[in-house]
C-alpha cells in the first residue's frame, strides 16, 4: 500500500473481513436456531459461529487501527466514523425503546384492561373472574407462581452509584488524553473497566438471588418478562462496553491516541455514556416507579 | 462545510479491480456493491413474483387447485418479506450506493468495508428465510405481519424467520448509518444541503427512518422469540401481557417502513421529471419540507392499521386525524410534479414513462389510502383486497415503478451504453396496461367483501379474480422484458454520451459513461 | 357460459364507469360497499361514497392538468421550457385547500365512528368466541351455546383435488351448520374474543368487524329491522383454514326468534346433546 498524504479520503481496497463476519454470524443465528429447534448440532455451530464472529472482529478491528496508526485517516474519515458511531447509538437506543415500550404499554394499557379499565370492563368480568390490576404483576394466572419483587434500594442502588461514577472516571480519562497525561489516562480506564465488571457481576448475583430464593424468572409474567429483557440487554451491553474499555485501555498502555487524534476512544466512551443513561431510565422505571 | 474529498489511499493510476469472483466477494467500491444490490433485488424480484404467481394461479378460480391452504398462506408470508425486504430496499440501496458519491461529488461511500457487509449479509439472511420452505412444518405462514399468537404455531421455521429478519435489520441500519455519514460528511466543497438533488435529501430522510425503526423490530421479534422459547408473557393476557402489544410496537416500524419503500422513489421521480420537461423542479424546497413532514408524520399513524383491535374511541380518532394529514405533504409533492411538467418541453422516453405512470398510478393509490384512512369506513375495508389493492399500487406501481424509471434513466451512466428505447416503451405499456387489470379489480373485490390472505373463495368473486390472475401473468412475463432489456444493455448496445439526456442536470451527468472506478477523485466545482 | 361472460363484460363496464365517478348504480353488480341492513352500515357506505366522490374529483383536477400539460407543453409540438420554479403563493393554497378537504371529510367520519362504537344500553348480549377454525356463539340470558362451522357440502367441495364444482353448491364457503340466530329490532350486544389465536368476526351488511383477541373482550353491537340472513366471513389470517369459517347470522321476528329459543333449550334440555356439554364447558 502507498502512503496516502495526509488530505486524501482513505479508501480502502478489498477486504475480506465482511464475509468472514457475514459467515460467522450466520452459523451463530443459524446454530441457535438449530438449538432451540431442539438439535446438539445447535450448541457447537454457535461456538463455531462466535469464534468466527470473534476472529473478524480482531482482524477487521486490527486493521482499522493500523491503518489508523500508520497516519491514513484524514480529519475527514474521523468524521465519517464520528456519524457513523453517533447512528450507531441512535439505533442502540431505538432497540431498548422497543423494550421500554412494551414495558409502557403493559403498565399503561394491557395490565389496566385485563383488570377491567378503559373500555374493557367485559374483559375483566368474563375472562379474568374480577382480577385486580396492579403492578408489578405476573398476570391474572399467576403465571410462574408466587415471586418477590426486586426493590430498588439495595443492590440496584449500588449499581447505579457504580455506573454514574464509572462515568465520571471514563470522563477524567478523556481529560487526561487530552492533556497528553497517558498514566491518569490508563489509571481512569483501568477505574472504568472495574467498576464496569463489578456492575455486572453484581448483577449477576442479583439475577441468581431472583432466581434461586425470589422465584423471578423470565417467565414470571409481564414482570419478569420486562425485567429481564430489559436489565439483561442492557447487562450484555455493559459486558460489550466493558470489554471495549478494555481493549481501549490496552491500546493506551501501547501508547495509541494522541491529544487531538482518539476518535477509538471517544467511541468507546460514548457507548459508555449510553449504557449509563439507559441504566438511569431502567433504575427510574424497572425499579423504583 | 466539508473539504476536498479526493483521491484513494493508492496509487492514483491503478484504478482497475481486483479481478474474478473475490472482486465481487471483498469489493468496497461503491459502484460494485451497488451493482451486487441492484442484481440481487432483481433476482428476490423474480423470486417474490413467482410465489405471486402461485397466488394468482390459486386464486385464478373458486376451489383449490394446486396448492394446499397452508402453502398458500407460506406463499403470501414469502412473497410479502421477499419483495419488500428483498427487492425494494436493496434496489433502494443499491441505487443509492451508485448514485449518491457521483450526486455528492465524493469518491466513494464514507464507510466502504462496512458497506461491503451491509450487502453480504443479505445474501445469507434470504438463504435461511427462503430454506425455511423446506423445513418440517414449512416455511412462515402467518403473514408478513407475523402477528401472535398464530406465528408461535410455526414450525422449526420459526427461529430462523426471526433470525433472518434480525440480518436483515443489521444489515440496512448499516446501510443506512452509511448513507447518513456520506451525505454529511462527503460533499464536494459547494454542495450545500439545500443544494443536495433531491434523491439525495429523500434518501437522508429514509436513512434516518432506517434507524430510528429497524431495531424496534428487531425488538419485537426478540419478543416473539423470547415467548415462544423462554417462556416470557409479553403477548399473552394470562401474563399480563396482550397480542395487541405486538402490534402496536410492530407498527410502530411497519408504518415508517412503508414510507422508507416511497420516499426514494419520491426522490427517483423528482430528479427524472425536470430532465424530461426541461426545467427545473417546481418548489425544490417545499419538496424537501414535505418529505420530512411525511417522515414526521409516519410516526404517528400507525395505529391505522389496528382500527378493528377494540382500541379506546380517543385513539381510534387520533390515529386517523393524523393519517389524514399525510395527505397534505403528499399532496405538495404531486402538485410539484405537475407543476414541473406545466409550460415544460416534455419528451417521453422510457424513465419519463414510467415516471408519469408512477405520479398518476401512486395517487390513485394514495386515494384508496386516505379512504382507508377514515377509520368507520375501514372497519368494512379492513382485511379485505380493498387494502390489497392499495398497497400494490403504491408498491407496484409506486416503488417498483420508480426503480424501474430510475434503471432506465440511469443505467446509460452506468454502463456506458444505450438501451433499446422500443422494447423500453413496449415494457412500459405493456406493464401498465396488465398491471391496472391485476390490481384495480382487487379494489371491487374487497369492496364486495372478500377477505385478504385466502386460499379460496366463493363464486360471487370468480370473475374478478380470473380477471386480475390473467392481468397478473401478463403483468410477470413483461417483466421479463426488464430482465432481458438490462442485462443486453450491461453487455454491450450502443454507446451513451457522458450526458445521456439532454435536459439531465446533476454532477452525475458530468462524469463520463460508464464513470471511473472511483467516482470523484478531484472534488469537482459546485455552482 | 356465454351469460357468464355477458356479466363479466357489463362489470367491466361499470368499473369503468366507477372509475369516471358514476359509481352509485354499480351496488348491485358486487363492485362497490353496499348500504347493508344498519343505520350504521348505512352511514359506513355515504361516507365511503362521499371520500370516493372527493379523490375522484381531486383526481380530475390534478390528473386533468396534467395530461393538458402533457399534451400542449410537448416538445414534439414545439413547446419552449419556462423557467419559473417557485410561487411561495401557489404552494400555500395547496397546502391549505387540502387540508380544508381533510376536515370537510373528517366531520362525518367523526360522528360515524363514535355511533359506531358506542355498544351501551343492549337489549340482548351474545358472546362470540373464535376458534381455529369455527365460531362459538353463547346466549348468556339463555343458557344457549353451540359452535358453528363450514357447512359439510363446501367442505367438501373445497379440497384439493375434490371432484365437487364449486359452483355447484349453494352459498359455497359461505355458509355453515348452526347459524347464529337473532331477533330484529333489539339493540343486541356482542361480546368477542377468542380461544386460540386472533380471528375477526365480519359480516358486511351489518358494517363492520371487530377482531377476536384472546384474552381480550371486544364490544360492538348492532340492530337489524327486517328479518333476512346475513353472510360473511373471518377477516384476520388465522392459520391454514382462516378461509373457511363463515358467519352466517340469520334476524327473525321476534316470535321466530323466540321459538328458535325455545327449541333449542329444549334440545339443550337432552343432557346427551353436544351442545348442553358445551354450555357447561363454556361457563
Ligand atoms: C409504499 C407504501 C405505502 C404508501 C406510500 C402508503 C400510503 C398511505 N397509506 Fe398505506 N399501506 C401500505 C403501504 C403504503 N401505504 C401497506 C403495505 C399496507 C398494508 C399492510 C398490511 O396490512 O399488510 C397499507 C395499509 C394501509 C392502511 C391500513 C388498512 C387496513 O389494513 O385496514 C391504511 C389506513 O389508514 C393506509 C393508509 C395510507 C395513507 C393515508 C397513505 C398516504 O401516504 C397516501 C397519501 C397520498 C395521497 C392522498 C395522494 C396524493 C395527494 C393529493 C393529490 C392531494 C390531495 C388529496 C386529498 C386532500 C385527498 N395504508
Ligand atoms: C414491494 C412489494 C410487493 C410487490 C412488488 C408485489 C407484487 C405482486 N403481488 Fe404482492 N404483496 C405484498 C407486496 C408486494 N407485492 C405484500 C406486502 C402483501 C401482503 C402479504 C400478507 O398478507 O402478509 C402482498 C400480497 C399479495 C397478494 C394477496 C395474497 C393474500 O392476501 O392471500 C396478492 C394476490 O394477488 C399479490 C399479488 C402480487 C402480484 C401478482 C405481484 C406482481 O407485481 C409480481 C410481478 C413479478 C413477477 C411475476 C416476477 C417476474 C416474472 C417471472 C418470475 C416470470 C415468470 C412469469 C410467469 C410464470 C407468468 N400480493
Ligand atoms: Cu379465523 Cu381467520
Ligand atoms: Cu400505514
Amino acid at each position: 500500500m502507498s502512503a496516502a498524504t495526509h488530505d486524501d479520503y482513505y479508501v480502502p481496497h478489498g477486504s475480506h473481513w465482511p464475509i468472514v463476519g457475514s459467515i460467522g454470524l450466520t452459523t451463530l443465528l443459524g446454530g441457535f436456531a438449530t438449538m432451540l429447534n431442539g438439535s446438539t448440532m445447535g450448541g457447537k455451530l454457535m461456538i463455531a459461529g462466535v469464534l468466527i464472529v470473534l476472529f473478524m472482529m480482531f482482524g477487521w478491528f486490527g486493521t482499522v487501527i493500523r491503518e489508523s496508526e500508520g497516519g491514513y485517516y484524514n480529519e475527514q474519515v474521523d468524521r465519517s466514523f464520528r456519524w457513523g458511531m453517533s447512528w450507531f447509538i441512535f439505533s442502540e437506543v431505538m432497540f431498548f425503546a422497543a423494550f421500554f415500550g412494551a414495558l409502557f404499554y403493559a403498565r399503561e394499557f394491557s395490565i389496566p384492561w385485563i383488570g377491567g379499565g378503559g373500555n374493557n370492563m367485559m374483559t375483566n368480568l368474563e375472562l379474568w373472574n374480577s382480577w385486580e390490576a396492579a403492578w408489578p404483576t405476573n398476570g391474572p394466572a399467576n403465571v410462574g407462581g408466587e415471586y418477590e419483587v426486586m426493590g430498588a434500594w439495595g443492590l440496584p442502588a449500588l449499581n447505579t452509584l457504580i455506573l454514574l461514577s464509572s462515568g465520571v472516571t471514563v470522563t477524567w480519562a478523556h481529560w487526561a488524553l487530552k492533556k497528553g497525561n497517558r498514566s491518569q489516562l490508563v489509571l481512569g480506564l483501568l477505574a472504568t473497566v472495574v467498576l464496569g465488571f463489578t456492575f455486572v457481576g453484581l448483577q449477576a448475583m442479583e439475577y441468581s438471588h431472583a432466581y434461586h430464593e425470589m422465584n423471578l424468572t423470565l417467565g414470571s409474567g409481564i414482570y419478569g418478562s420486562t425485567f429481564f429483557m430489559l436489565t439483561g440487554f442492557h447487562g450484555f451491553h455493559v459486558t460489550m462496553g466493558a470489554i471495549m474499555l478494555t481493549v481501549i485501555m490496552f491500546r493506551s498502555m501501547k501508547g495509541h491516541f494522541t491529544a487531538e487524534h482518539h476518535f477509538g476512544f471517544e467511541a468507546v466512551a460514548w457507548y459508555w455514556h449510553f449504557v449509563d443513561v439507559v441504566w438511569l431510565g431502567l433504575f427510574i422505571f424497572v425499579y423504583w416507579l | 462545510m466539508s473539504e476536498a474529498t479526493t483521491h484513494d489511499a493508492h496509487d492514483h493510476h491503478d484504478h482497475g479491480p481486483a479481478k474474478g469472483l473475490m472482486r465481487w466477494v471483498t469489493t468496497t467500491n461503491h459502484k460494485d456493491i451497488g451493482t451486487l444490490y441492484l442484481l440481487f433485488s432483481l433476482l428476490m424480484f423474480f423470486v417474490g413474483g413467482a410465489m405471486a404467481m402461485v397466488i394468482r394461479a390459486e386464486l385464478f378460480a373458486p376451489g383449490m387447485q394446486i396448492v394446499d391452504p397452508y402453502f398458500f398462506n407460506q406463499m403470501t408470508t414469502n412473497h410479502a418479506l421477499i419483495m419488500i425486504f428483498g427487492a425494494v430496499m436493496p434496489a433502494f440501496v443499491g441505487l443509492a450506493n451508485w448514485l449518491l458519491p457521483m450526486m455528492i461529488g465524493a469518491p466513494d461511500m464514507a464507510l466502504p468495508r462496512m458497506n461491503n457487509w451491509s450487502f453480504w449479509i443479505l445474501p445469507f439472511a434470504f438463504s435461511m428465510l427462503i430454506g425455511t420452505l423446506f423445513m418440517d412444518g414449512g416455511a412462515p405462514a402467518a403473514g408478513w405481519t407475523i402477528y401472535p399468537p398464530l406465528v408461535l404455531q410455526t414450525g422449526d421455521a420459526f427461529p430462523f424467520m426471526i433470525f433472518a429478519i434480525h440480518m436483515m435489520g443489521i444489515s440496512s441500519v448499516m446501510g443506512a448509518i452509511n448513507v447518513i455519514a456520506t451525505i454529511l460528511n462527503m460533499r464536494a466543497p459547494g454542495m450545500t444541503l439545500m443544494k443536495m438533488p433531491l434523491f439525495v435529501w429523500t434518501w437522508l430522510i429514509t436513512a434516518y427512518l432506517l434507524i430510528a425503526v429497524m431495531p424496534v423490530l428487531a425488538g419485537a421479534v426478540t419478543m416473539l422469540l423470547t415467548d415462544k422459547y423462554f417462556h416470557t408473557s409479553f403477548f399473552t393476557a394470562a401474563g399480563g401481557g396482550d397480542p395487541v402489544m405486538y402490534q402496536h410496537i410492530f407498527w410502530f416500524f411497519g408504518h415508517p417502513e412503508v414510507y422508507i419503500l416511497i420516499l426514494p422513489a419520491f426522490g427517483i421521480v423528482s430528479q427524472i421529471i425536470p430532465t424530461f420537461a426541461r426545467k427545473q423542479l417546481f418548489g425544490y424546497s417545499s419538496m424537501v419540507y414535505a418529505t420530512a413532514s411525511i417522515a414526521f408524520l409516519s410516526f404517528i399513524v400507525w395505529a391505522h392499521h389496528m382500527f378493528t383491535v377494540g382500541m379506546p374511541v380517543a385513539g381510534e380518532l387520533f390515529f386517523m386525524y393524523a393519517t389524514m394529514l399525510i395527505a397534505v405533504p403528499t399532496g405538495v409533492k404531486v402538485f410539484n410534479w405537475v407543476s414541473t411538467m406545466w409550460k415544460g418541453s416534455m419528451t417521453f422516453e422510457t424513465p419519463m414513462l414510467f415516471a408519469l405512470g408512477f405520479v398518476v398510478l401512486f395517487t390513485i393509490g394514495g386515494f384508496s389510502g386516505l379512504m382507508l384512512a377514515i377509520a368507520p369506513s375501514d372497519f368494512q375495508y379492513h382485511d379485505t383486497y380493498f387494502v390489497v389493492a392499495h398497497f400494490h399500487y403504491v408498491l407496484v406501481t409506486g416503488a417498483i415503478y420508480a426503480i424501474m424509471a430510475g434503471t432506465y434513466y440511469w443505467l446509460p451512466k452506468w454502463t456506458g451504453h444505450m438501451y433499446n428505447e422500443t422494447l423500453g416503451k413496449w415494457h412500459f405499456w405493456l406493464s401498465t396496461i396488465t398491471v391496472n387489470i391485476l390490481f384495480f379489480p382487487q379494489h371491487f373485490l374487497g369492496l364486495a367483501g372478500m377477505p385478504r390472505r385466502i386460499p379460496d373463495y366463493s363464486v360471487q368473486f370468480a370473475e374478478f379474480n380470473m380477471i386480475s390472475s390473467i392481468g397478473g401473468f401478463a403483468f410477470g412475463l413483461s417483466q421479463l422484458m426488464f430482465a432481458y432489456i438490462v442485462i443486453s444493455t450491461i453487455r454491450g448496445g450502443k454507446k451513451a454520451s457522458d450526458q445521456v439526456w439532454d435536459g439531465a442536470k446533476g454532477l452525475e451527468w458530468t462524469l463520463p459513461s460508464p464513470p471511473p472506478y472511483h467516482s470523484f477523485t478531484e472534488a469537482p466545482e459546485v455552482k | 357460459m356465454s351469460h357468464k361472460k355477458s356479466v363479466w363484460l357489463q362489470r367491466a363496464l361499470l368499473g369503468g364507469a366507477m372509475l369516471l365517478g358514476a359509481g352509485s348504480a354499480a351496488a348491485e353488480y358486487g363492485l362497490n360497499m353496499t348500504p347493508g341492513v344498519t343505520n350504521v352500515s348505512g352511514e359506513v357506505y355515504h361516507l365511503h361514497m362521499l371520500i370516493f366522490y372527493i379523490c375522484c374529483a381531486i383526481a380530475v383536477v390534478v390528473f386533468g392538468a396534467m395530461f393538458y400539460s402533457i399534451w400542449k407543453h410537448r416538445k414534439s409540438v414545439g413547446a419552449e421550457a419556462a423557467n419559473f420554479h417557485e410561487s411561495t403563493t401557489v404552494e400555500i393554497i395547496w397546502t391549505v385547500i387540502p387540508f380544508a378537504i381533510l376536515i370537510s371529510m373528517a366531520i362525518p367520519a367523526t360522528k360515524a365512528l363514535i355511533n359506531l362504537e358506542d355498544a351501551s344500553d343492549p337489549d340482548m348480549t351474545v358472546k362470540i368466541t373464535g376458534y381455529q377454525w369455527k365460531w362459538h356463539y353463547a346466549y348468556p340470558e339463555e343458557q344457549i351455546a353451540f359452535f358453528s362451522s363450514l357447512d359439510a357440502k363446501s367442505n367438501e367441495a373445497r379440497q384439493l383435488g375434490s371432484s365437487v364444482d364449486p359452483a355447484s353448491v349453494e352459498d359455497y364457503l359461505l355458509n355453515v351448520d348452526n347459524r347464529l340466530v337473532l331477533p330484529v329490532g333489539k339493540k343486541v350486544r356482542f361480546l368477542i374474543t377468542s380461544n386460540d389465536v386472533i380471528h375477526s368476526w365480519w359480516v358486511r351488511d351489518l358494517g363492520w368487524k371487530k377482531d377476536a383477541i384472546p384474552g381480550f373482550i371486544n364490544e360492538a353491537w348492532t340492530r337489524v329491522e327486517e328479518p333476512g340472513v346475513y353472510r360473511g366471513q373471518c377477516a384476520e389470517l388465522c392459520g391454514k383454514d382462516h378461509g373457511f369459517m363463515p358467519i352466517v347470522v340469520e334476524f327473525k321476528a321476534q316470535a321466530d326468534y323466540d321459538a328458535w329459543v325455545a327449541a333449542q333449550k329444549a334440545q339443550a334440555g337432552n343432557s346427551k346433546s353436544p351442545v348442553a356439554t358445551v354450555v357447561a364447558a363454556v361457563n
